[in-house]
């Protein structure tokens, strides 16, 4: 970008300012630390300079905003066109207190939905199951059947909202659900958007609620892959999520780099099932997390675009330009809240959203000031939907598309990034792919260690977190937080018995020996599990009929 | 020298947050204890056995779910039945304050919410045990 002489005239002009300044400054005030860098442990330099970017080739390293490499975003007039959609996480207790919060979001102009659902519902146990003590409607809302699913929606047109829903494990039976709730409001398969999570390989690294061993896991997503490719073609199958990943410690270049990797996974496994690349690529979404380190938040969206771009074109050869764009939620990081004045936690979630909308989000998700205390009540949520409005309308940084491009320090954060990632991304090749390195439990390792690493900068107080390390304040307890209702399980249970009087007991039982056979097959499940789930057999019910015969995973114990 | 402190670290529950978990584990055996760390989706009858099992003088159990107020109390009361009242047990995770009390009178010593260093916690299990 730059030619050789000029660059040569500002490195000797660099040499002069350290002389005749810098140096000068430092005898009389040394510099606040020795060496200073970003959370993923890139050197941070005092200021950067054209120099920093000899190399830098514009067109080939960002093109325009919705050109091969997207660097700059995958459309090309971004949020000048429409704004990212804002998109509140929420779910807790029954379907209908939680239908209540939705409608609520709604009103307050949410652009999208976002389903929560309880542990149990994520790992396939209904509600009064042993193992689901404690844990009914807590995380989440609790969904049993069909039934539930009705009146989570109740009121609310599925062609007119997209709907986000995490869920993994029983993805398929949970999509089938609302594929059923669309037919009962007259809506056919392909007038629904949405996105279920569907991420499995994250679940055995990072989140915790998996269900299957990975071989059937990835059967089920790639049934999910090719039965929407034909039936539901706006819904997209899969979240590749790095969110969790990151919440669990890992740096943002391990974020970026174990999600592309298990991204690779994914596509890899629909391929080897036969799909063509540009049927389902188009489909495949991705989730982030918005932590702290602002500038290398930013260019982590930014280089996330361009390495996933590369790696589905040359990798995969995909030929449709959809195939090569990652679109991507975000949420802002749950781990850098504090329980300790809460109130700052507004700040924090302001500035990490801000590097999202700078990154190119397509959609977000703020997170409440109350939430290392307990679930978000009300209040909290409103301020932090209120917060991405702000960051819409008031402060001017969504008028033009990827204003830090160019700059010298985001272009070589992205760089040094880039360099980063695909080193990982070679490394677990070698293992043999994403679905090896966990089991060797690489991933976890190295997840690990930079977990302990960051509780370590924060209790050598090289981190400093205001309110738990510095600036600590007597405080009172707080008021106003949200608690589910404990009757929840009971009146689940109560649901549960009233729809086993109910339902027909002759189509559950053949609609689930069905599903068991195909289950043994190479057949689609999907058409199957859609059956079960129209006769109200319950989740519990069609997740243990297929744990019957896909078995269930045992957790690599890693520390 | 002494003996050094056995630690059973548990997930209650089918909550998937191991980060805490996992990070006080390693602080603690850093800090010279012996810990053994269950995985996830521990019930607190498997809880109290492994306890038992590996001869533990401390027990710490970990919720970020809101599920610890059905959790953390049969741990102890198990441990109690069994003989084993003598094993501390502590927890942590997302616990709201206003649960904290009913807790430490179902037999769980402390707990230990977000923000909580490790030298606290170390020190809080040096004292209580012997």
């Amino acid at each position: 970008m730059y030619d050789k002489k000029k660059l040569e005239d500002i490195k000797q002009a660099k040499g002069e300012w350290e002389d005749k300044f810098v140096n000068k400054t430092l005898k009389r005030f040394p510099e606040r630390k020795e060496e200073f860098e970003t959370d993923s442990g890139i050197p941070v330099n005092r200021v950067y300079t054209p120099e920093d970017l000899e190399d830098f080739d514009y067109q080939k390293d960002l093109g325009f905003p919705g050109e091969y490499p997207y660097t700059r975003g995958v459309q090309p007039t971004m949020y000048r066109g429409r704004f990212w959609t804002m998109r509140q996480y929420a779910g807790f207790g029954s379907s209908e207190e939680t239908n209540k919060r939705f409608k609520y979001l709604l009103d307050q102009g949410q652009t999208g939905l976002s389903v929560a659902f309880d542990l149990p519902t994520q790992i396939g146990y209904d509600s009064d199951h042993s193992l689901a003590r404690g844990e009914v409607g807590k995380v989440g809302v609790a969904i049993d059947s069909l039934k539930d699913m009705e009146l989570l929606f109740d009121g609310i047109p599925l062609d007119k909202v997209s709907t986000s829903m995490t869920i993994n494990s029983p993805a398929a039976v949970i999509l089938a659900m609302y594929i059923a709730v669309a037919e009962q409001q007259g809506i056919a398969p392909d007038k629904l958007s949405g996105t279920i999570q569907n991420d499995i390989l994250k679940e055995y690294v990072a989140r915790g609620t998996y269900i299957f061993p990975p071989e059937p896991s990835m059967r089920l997503i790639t049934d999910i892959f090719g039965y929407c490719a034909k039936n539901v073609p706006n819904w997209n199958t899969i979240s590749i999520s790095g969110y969790h990943i990151r919440e669990a410690g890992a740096t943002a270049a391990q974020e970026i780099a174990f999600t592309l990797a298990n991204g690779i996974a994914y596509v890899q496994a629909a391929v080897d099932a036969g799909l063509n690349v540009d049927e389902f690529a188009p489909r495949l979404s991705f989730f982030f997390n918005a932590h702290l380190n602002f500038f290398e938040e930013v260019s982590k969206f930014r280089v996330a675009r361009r390495i996933w771009a590369k790696l589905m074109k040359e990798r995969f050869g995909a030929k449709s330009d959809k195939s090569l764009k990652l679109r991507f939620h975000t949420q802002t990081a749950g781990v850098t809240l504090t329980a300790q004045q809460p109130d700052v936690n507004v700040m924090r979630v302001a500035f990490q959203a801000l590097s999202a909308v700078l990154g190119g989000t397509q959609s977000l998700h703020t997170n409440s000031k109350d939430e290392a205390l307990a679930l978000p009540s009300e209040q909290a949520v409103l301020i932090a939907l209120r917060t991405q409005q702000v960051i819409a309308h008031e402060i001017g940084v969504t008028e033009t598309v990827d204003p830090l491009a160019g700059s010298y320090y985001v272009e070589k954060l992205t760089n040094d990034l880039e360099t980063l990632v695909w080193q990982y991304i070679d490394n677990i090749d070698k293992l043999g792919g994403s679905t090896k390195s966990i089991e060797k439990g690489f991933m976890q390792k190295e997840i690990q260690e930079s977990a302990y690493q960051y509780l370590q900068q924060i209790e050598s107080e090289e981190k400093i977190v205001v309110g738990v390390n510095k600036y600590r304040m007597k405080e009172g307890i707080p008021a106003d937080l949200l608690k589910v209702d404990p009757a929840v399980m009971e009146r689940q249970s109560k649901k549960l018995e009233q729809l086993q009087k109910e339902r027909d007991p002759k189509q559950v039982a053949e609609t689930l020996q069905k599903l068991r056979d195909v289950a043994q097959s190479n057949e689609n499940l999907m058409p199957y599990i859609i059956d079960s789930v129209k006769a109200y057999a319950t989740l519990g019910e069609i997740c243990d009929i297929l744990r019957e015969v896909f078995g269930e995973y045992q957790q690599q114990v890693v520390i | 020298m002494d003996k050094p402190i056995r630690v059973l670290i548990a997930k209650a529950g089918l909550d998937g947050h191991d980060r805490g978990a996992k990070v006080i584990a390693q602080s603690l055996r850093d800090a010279g204890m012996e810990v053994i760390y269950t995985g996830l989706r521990q019930t607190p009858e498997k809880i109290a056995e492994a306890a038992i099992q590996e001869d533990v003088q401390v027990v710490g159990i970990s919720s970020l779910s809101g599920a610890h107020m059905h959790l953390f109390p049969p741990v102890a009361e198990l441990l109690k039945e069994k003989g084993a009242s003598d094993i501390l047990v502590i927890g942590g995770g997302v616990i709201p304050e206003s649960d904290i009390p009913y807790l430490k009178e179902a037999g769980i010593t402390e707990i230990f919410t977000s923000g909580t260093s490790t030298k606290d916690i170390i020190s809080f299990i040096r004292e209580h045990v012997n």
